[in-house]
C-alpha cells in the first residue's frame, strides 16, 4: 500500500523533537498511557498483528521472538536494546537516537510492560558519542517526569532504563556477544541453544531487539498493529528507515513502506548517480550482503523479496557504486573489515577471514594466486556455517556474491597480472 | 603512585555500579571513566579498576585489550578518526587518510611529536550518508567530545580543519 505516513521521521522539522517537551508536543507518551491500561497479552497481540520484523538485519518477527520467553519464571526478565550500529554502510539507528530518542524510550517502557520486565539496557556503540549523550539525556528527562522509575505514572509498576556504552567491537552487534559484553566480558558469542529468551543476560530470560524495531512499538500501540501492517507487504509490516550512500546525487535516510523498490530509493529519492558514470552495483543493506546489479533494482525492499534474488535486505541501508570502481579492491576492504572484527573464538572465522583478505589483496596487486579465484570461493565455503555466530557467514557471503556477479573482473586480475581498472 | 578517582568521578562510579546486579557488569563503562580520569588504560589503571570492582586483574586486561576504544598508551589531544569502510572507501576516505598521514607525519595510530594529534583509520562510523566521515575527540572538551565534520569532500577542507584545531590549541582553548 502506498502511504505518505511517517512515524519515526514525522517531526524531524521540529529542532526540539529530541527533548521531552518536544516529543510530548507531538503526542509523545500517549501510547504508554494507553499501554498501561492494556494487558501484556493484548500488547503482544498488536505487535504480532503489525508483522513487525526485526530491523537489525535478520528480519525475525518481533512478536514471535517475544513469545519465546518462558511462561513461568522466578528470575527477572530483561529487555536489551541492540544499539550497536556498526554494520558498514548503516546509519539509521543513529538518526533515531539523536533526533527522536524518546520514541525508543517509550517503546522500551511499553515492551517491558508487555514482557513483564522491569529493566532495559540500551547497549549503544561506544563510538557514537552523540547518540549516547542524547539517550542519557532522554532517560534523565523521562525519569524526572515519572515515566521511568519506581512508580511509573502512579501505577506502582517499576521500570528502569540504562544506557550502556560499548567500547569498539563490531561483534557485539551479535546478540549473545552483546550480552557477554553487557556482563563486563570480551564480546565473544555464545553457543545457541540456550537462546537468550530462555537464558540470556545474567542467565535470566532476555529479549534483544534493535533500536528501530522498538521505536515503532508506541505508534503500533496507539494506532493498531493491523494499520501498521497494511503499510507494508504481506509478511513485512509497516514502514522502515532506508538509507542510501555512495555514488548517488543525494545520499540520506528516508522512511518508506516496506517493499518500496531499490530503484525508487536510488533514482527518485537519491536523484540517481552523482556523475556521468552509470551504476555498476549496489550493496543492499550493509557490507555482509551480496551485491545486486543495476538490472535487479526493481526488487522490493522487504526481507523475503530481497532473499529471493540471492542476497539480504540487512539493515536496509544501501551503498551504490559506479562504473570504474574495482570490485576486487572493494571486496578486499570488506574482507579486511571482517578479519579485523573476528573475535577469534572459532578457527574457521579467525583463520579464514585473514586468509580471504590476504588472497584478495594479492589478487588486487596482480600477484599469482595459487588455485585461482576458485581458491577464494573455497575459503568462503570452509567458513560458511562452521562458526558459532554469523560473523563468519557475513565475511564469506559478500565475497561469494562479488565472485558471482563480477567474476569476470576478478579473473581478469589473474589473466593480466594487474588490476584492469 | 597510588591512583584515586576525583570526587566527581567517584560519584559517577557509584552511579554506574548501581545499575547492575553485579560489579563486573560495570566494567566497560568504568574503563571509559578511568580513561577519562587517567588519560589511558595503563597496567596500573587496569589494576586499579580491578580493585574497585573486585574483578581479577586478568579479566580486566582481557576486556581492556579486546575492545579498540581503550587506549593502552597515551594519545594526542585530538584523536582524528578517519573512516575508510565501504561508503567512505567509495567517496575519498582512503585518500584523506593517506593525505593526513603525510600532513601529520605519522603512521596509523601514530601521535605527532607535539602530542596534539593521534591519527587512526577506523571502521564504519555510521555516518555513511555524509561520507567521507571523520570523527575527532578532544580530550580538553569532554562535554562535547565529538565534532563531526560532515561532507569533508575535499582535501583543502581537511587541511583547514587541522589548521583550525592547531590554532585552537595554540590559543589556549
Amino acid at each position: 500500500m502506498k502511504t505518505d505516513v511517517k512515524i519515526l521521521t514525522a517531526h524531524l522539522d521540529d529542532p526540539a523533537w529530541h527533548t521531552l517537551a518536544g516529543y510530548e508536543r507531538h503526542g509523545g507518551y500517549n501510547a504508554l498511557r494507553k499501554a498501561l491500561k492494556m494487558t501484556p497479552d493484548e500488547i503482544k497481540a498488536e505487535v504480532k498483528a503489525a508483522n513487525l520484523r526485526g530491523r537489525g538485519g535478520a528480519g525475525f518477527p518481533a512478536g514471535i521472538k517475544w513469545g519465546f520467553l518462558p511462561k513461568e519464571t522466578t528470575k527477572p526478565i530483561y529487555l536489551v536494546i541492540n544499539a550497536d550500529e556498526g554494520e558498514p554502510g548503516t546509519f539509521k539507528d543513529r538518526l533515531i537516537m539523536e533526533r527522536n530518542p524518546h520514541s525508543l524510550i517509550e517503546g522500551c517502557l511499553i515492551a517491558c510492560w508487555a514482557l513483564r520486565a522491569n529493566t532495559t539496557y540500551i547497549y549503544i556503540r561506544g563510538e557514537l558519542f552523540s547518540s549516547i549523550q542524547r539517550i542519557e539525556r532522554a532517560i534523565a528527562e523521562a525519569r524526572a517526569k515519572g515515566y521511568i522509575g519506581k512508580n511509573v505514572l502512579g501505577t506502582g509498576w517499576t521500570c528502569e532504563i540504562h544506557a550502556h556504552p560499548g567500547a569498539g567491537a563490531y561483534i557485539c552487534g551479535e546478540e549473545t556477544a552483546l550480552i557477554e559484553s553487557l556482563e563486563g566480558k570480551a564480546g565473544q558469542p555464545r553457543n545457541k541453544p540456550p537462546f537468550p529468551a530462555i537464558q540470556g543476560l545474567f542467565d535470566c530470560p532476555t529479549i534483544v531487539n534493535n533500536v528501530e524495531t522498538i521505536a515503532y512499538v508506541p505508534w503500533i500501540i496507539e494506532n493498531g498493529g493491523q494499520t501498521f501492517a497494511s503499510f507494508g507487504t504481506e509478511r513485512n509490516g509497516g514502514l522502515k528507515i532506508y538509507g542510501l550512500s555512495g555514488h548517488v546525487k543525494r545520499p540520506g535516510l528516508w522512511e518508506l513502506p516496506m517493499g518500496t523498490t531499490f530503484s525508487y530509493l536510488v533514482n527518485e529519492l537519491g536523484g540517481g548517480m552523482r556523475g556521468a558514470k552509470p551504476m555498476k552495483g549496489l550493496i543492499p543493506g550493509g557490507s555482509s550482503c551480496p551485491p545486486l546489479l543495476p538490472n535487479e533494482l526493481d526488487t522490493p525492499m522487504d526481507f523475503d523479496a530481497v532473499k529471493k534474488v540471492g542476497t539480504m535486505l540487512g539493515t536496509g541501508c544501501a551503498t551504490v557504486f559506479e562504473e570504474g570502481v574495482c570490485t576486487v579492491r572493494l571486496g578486499a576492504r570488506i574482507a579486511k573489515f571482517y578479519e579485523h572484527e573476528s573475535c577469534g573464538q572459532c578457527t574457521p572465522c579467525r583463520e579464514g577471514t585473514g586468509w580471504l583478505h590476504r588472497n584478495i589483496e594479492k589478487l588486487e596487486r596482480g600477484e599469482r594466486l595459487e588455485g585461482g579465484i576458485q581458491l577464494l570461493d573455497s575459503i568462503c565455503g570452509r567458513i560458511l556455517g562452521n562458526t558459532i555466530c554469523a560473523l563468519g557467514d557475513a565475511a564469506a557471503m559478500p565475497i561469494q556474491g562479488f565472485l558471482k556477479k563480477f567474476g569476470d573482473e576478478w579473473q581478469r586480475h589473474i589473466d593480466l597480472g594487474r588490476c584492469p581498472l | 603512585m597510588t591512583l584515586a578517582f576525583s570526587q566527581s568521578a567517584r560519584q559517577r562510579f557509584d552511579e554506574i555500579v548501581a545499575r547492575y546486579p553485579n560489579r563486573q557488569a560495570a566494567l566497560l563503562p568504568v574503563l571509559h571513566l578511568a580513561q577519562q580520569e587517567f588519560d589511558h588504560i595503563s597496567p596500573e589503571v587496569m589494576q586499579f579498576v580491578a580493585e574497585q570492582l573486585g574483578v581479577p586483574p586478568v579479566k580486566v586486561q582481557h576486556v581492556a585489550t579486546f575492545y579498540t576504544m581503550y587506549n593502552k598508551k597515551p594519545v594526542g589531544r585530538f584523536h582524528v578518526q578517519v573512516c575508510t569502510n565501504i561508503a567512505c572507501h567509495l567517496t575519498g576516505g582512503p585518500e584523506i587518510f593517506a593525505h593526513l598521514k603525510k600532513k601529520l607525519g605519522v603512521a596509523n595510530k601514530g601521535t605527532t611529536a607535539d602530542d596534539l594529534f593521534t591519527l587512526e583509520e577506523v571502521e564504519c562510523l555510521a555516518a555513511c550518508g555524509y561520507s567521507p566521515a571523520i570523527q575527532i575527540t578532544d580530550k580538553k572538551d569532554r562535554e562535547t567530545p565529538i565534532f563531526f565534520r560532515e561532507n569533508l569532500d575535499s582535501l583543502p577542507k581537511v587541511d583547514a580543519l587541522i589548521d583550525e584545531l592547531r590554532a585552537k590549541a595554540k590559543g589556549g582553548a
